[in-house]
């Protein structure tokens, strides 16, 4: 029997010949990333472990970005304490508040590749699936064991493969079809498995979008999302990385826990609706729901594709005088690069108002909370109840050009019907 | 194997009860875990810790613990009070924090809907019997792997690591 792309990164990563679904191996971890919010319980724990020093410190990345820049005494501490903390280590890479949101950030700069495994402190890990690697979310504790000693266990997971063919529709974009793939498969139909996605689709997606996807695994509880690498992510690393890129692919008859077969020319434009990332309905359906926010940006939705997607709908138009619109570029680098494109000046035009790169607005931080009875419209990943805010606020995601059309409209609406 | 027996009073949630509900994003600067236990199942009742005693037992739906990978979120149920947490299905992250942190976590089909909130149950970890002494019924599941029971009886990741370094 063959053996999927995940298997075989782990056995080499657990330095065996092979391992198959199912078995728990050690296994040595290539990048172990953190963020603000995650690094002093995972520092903690190392201590308390009886480490002083982290294995590698060539590879721990730190990514102050949940709270950036930090807008209560007890963030400034949190980030004071990680710059201490990086110092005393020696670490190579501490990314602070002006770079960016972590899971933009880490392959931007080169620290993932495919064929490596990536463990981050925080869920969106898996979005580093998108390069080939396999990579996924932990807690502190799991993380202060990483720091001490380099190594992780963890159980091999089984793969639900997700075969797309077609090409999607203009302005309808992978967050509509990753949203349709978590309405077939539910919030908790990929617990413990591998999602890979494959077909003439993703062939022909970006590797935005393609993050895009990867990044949403976890909202059907899936362990990681995986692309087998291709001539895209090569272009996209060549100038990023300086180390060797070890692609490694899934065997033919390899052995899936499922496959799903999808057709998307026809997809329609879809939304999450409250409270749960599962509850997805076609845009049409819920048309015409009136909003007073929209964001644009996250570790979902905030890369250049996505603010050019936005920018084609804003362009020439205004944003509804009852809506605000928040577009936060989930990095630096995406934030120069809209500004060279002059997507910026466009935007803010239009009436939206920019944030400087972080995780703030999307899970109820520092920056556009929905105060009891609002209702939010978001590029983001979670609209469970109080994640932006009010637990009495409804929170909605969808796609950057829905969003941006909605904004104009002041009401949910399908970007192709802008005229 | 260690031997572990939890004695408490249920309080009862539903499926999916997300890291959002059981503690909200703004509390993630939070460094000590008393603190965080204030704010435990804030986004679901407010006043949940000041009504939780401790040694009480959470029932969950399935999917328990979904969402973000806070480890806040079982630091908080842990130092409320909390001294177990048993559902029909758990997300994998939660779960795998829930152990690190010592705090016990076991899935068991059927258990929700065989437990109403204030039942008082007893829980055999090494055999794997629930008995739900307000109402008499039992319930069996299957017990944690070896290796999750001697971190457990550890109290958590750390103190097994600290036992294990050299061989890790």
């Amino acid at each position: 029997m063959g053996k999927t792309v995940s298997e075989k990164i782990l056995a080499r990563s657990s330095g065996m010949e092979e391992v198959s679904a199912g078995e728990i191996v050690k296994a040595n971890v290539d990048v172990a990333m953190m963020p603000d919010l995650t690094t002093i319980l995972a520092v903690n724990a190392m201590k308390a472990m009886g480490a002083e020093r982290v294995w590698d410190r060539e590879k721990v990345v730190i990514i102050l970005d949940h709270v950036a820049p930090a807008s209560t005494l007890m963030a400034a501490t949190v980030h004071r304490d990680i710059r201490r903390f990086a110092r005393e280590q020696g670490l190579k890479h501490l990314y602070d508040v002006e770079s960016g949101v972590c899971h933009q950030v880490l392959p931007e700069k080169g620290h993932v590749k495919p064929g490596a495994l990536v463990i981050g402190a925080d869920s969106h890990t898996c979005t580093h699936g998108a390069f080939g690697a396999f990579a996924t979310g932990v807690g502190s504790t799991d993380m202060g064991a990483i720091l001490a000693t380099g190594k992780t266990w963890l159980k091999v997971p089984e793969t639900i493969k997700v075969d797309i063919e077609g090409t999607m529709p203009e302005y309808v974009a992978p967050k509509d079809l990753i949203l349709y793939i978590i309405g077939v498969i539910g919030a908790d139909g990929a617990t413990y498995n591998a999602v890979e996605f494959a077909g003439s689709t993703i062939s022909e997606m970006s590797v935005s979008g393609r993050m895009t996807l990867c990044n949403m695994a976890i909202e059907m509880g899936g362990k990681a999302g995986i692309v087998e690498p291709d001539e895209k992510t090569f272009c996209f690393l060549r100038e990023r990385t300086d180390g060797v890129l070890s692609p490694v692919h899934t065997d033919n008859d390899a052995d899936y826990r499922k496959t799903l077969k999808l057709e998307v020319s026809d997809l329609e434009p879809q939304v999450a609706c409250p409270h749960k990332v599962d509850n997805v309905k076609p845009l049409s359906e819920v048309a015409g729901t009136r909003i007073d926010q929209a964001f644009i940006g996250s570790c979902t939705n905030g890369r250049l594709e996505d603010l050019r997607a936005a920018a084609s709908i804003l362009r020439g138009r205004k944003v509804h005088r009852d809506v605000r619109l928040l577009v936060v570029p989930s990095s630096r680098e995406v934030y120069m690069n809209a500004l060279d494109e002059g997507i910026i000046q466009e935007l803010v035009k239009s009436g939206a108002m920019f944030s400087n790169p972080s995780c703030g607005a999307c899970f109820g931080g520092h920056i556009g909370l929905l105060a009891p009875g609002e209702v939010g419209l978001t590029t983001s990943n979670r609209n469970f109840k109080g994640r932006q805010g009010s637990p009495e606020a409804d929170v909605y995601l969808a796609s950057p050009a829905v969003t941006a059309a909605s904004a104009v409209a002041g009401t949910i609406t399908d970007p192709r019907e802008m005229g | 194997m260690t031997e572990m027996r939890i004695d408490g009073r249920v309080w009862k949630f539903g499926d999916d009860v997300n890291t959002d509900l059981i503690i909200p994003g703004k509390y993630l600067e939070m460094v000590d875990p008393k603190e965080m236990a204030q704010h435990a199942m804030e986004g679901i009742d407010p006043d949940f810790p000041r009504k939780v005693r401790k040694g009480d037992i959470i029932i969950g739906g399935t999917n328990f613990g979904c969402g973000s990978s806070r480890e806040h979120a079982p630091l908080a149920l842990k130092y409320v009070g909390i001294d177990a947490v048993i559902a029909e299905s758990f997300a994998r992250i939660f779960y795998r924090n829930a152990i690190n942190i010592g705090l016990p976590a076991f899935e068991c089909s059927g258990i929700a809907d065989s437990v109403s909130e204030g039942d008082r149950m007893e829980i055999d970890t090494t055999k794997g019997k629930i008995s739900n002494k307000t109402t008499g019924e039992e319930l069996s599941f299957v017990p944690l792997p070896e290796f999750l029971v001697e971190v457990l009886g550890d109290g958590g990741l750390v103190t097994y690591i600290r036992n294990h370094l050299n061989e890790w």
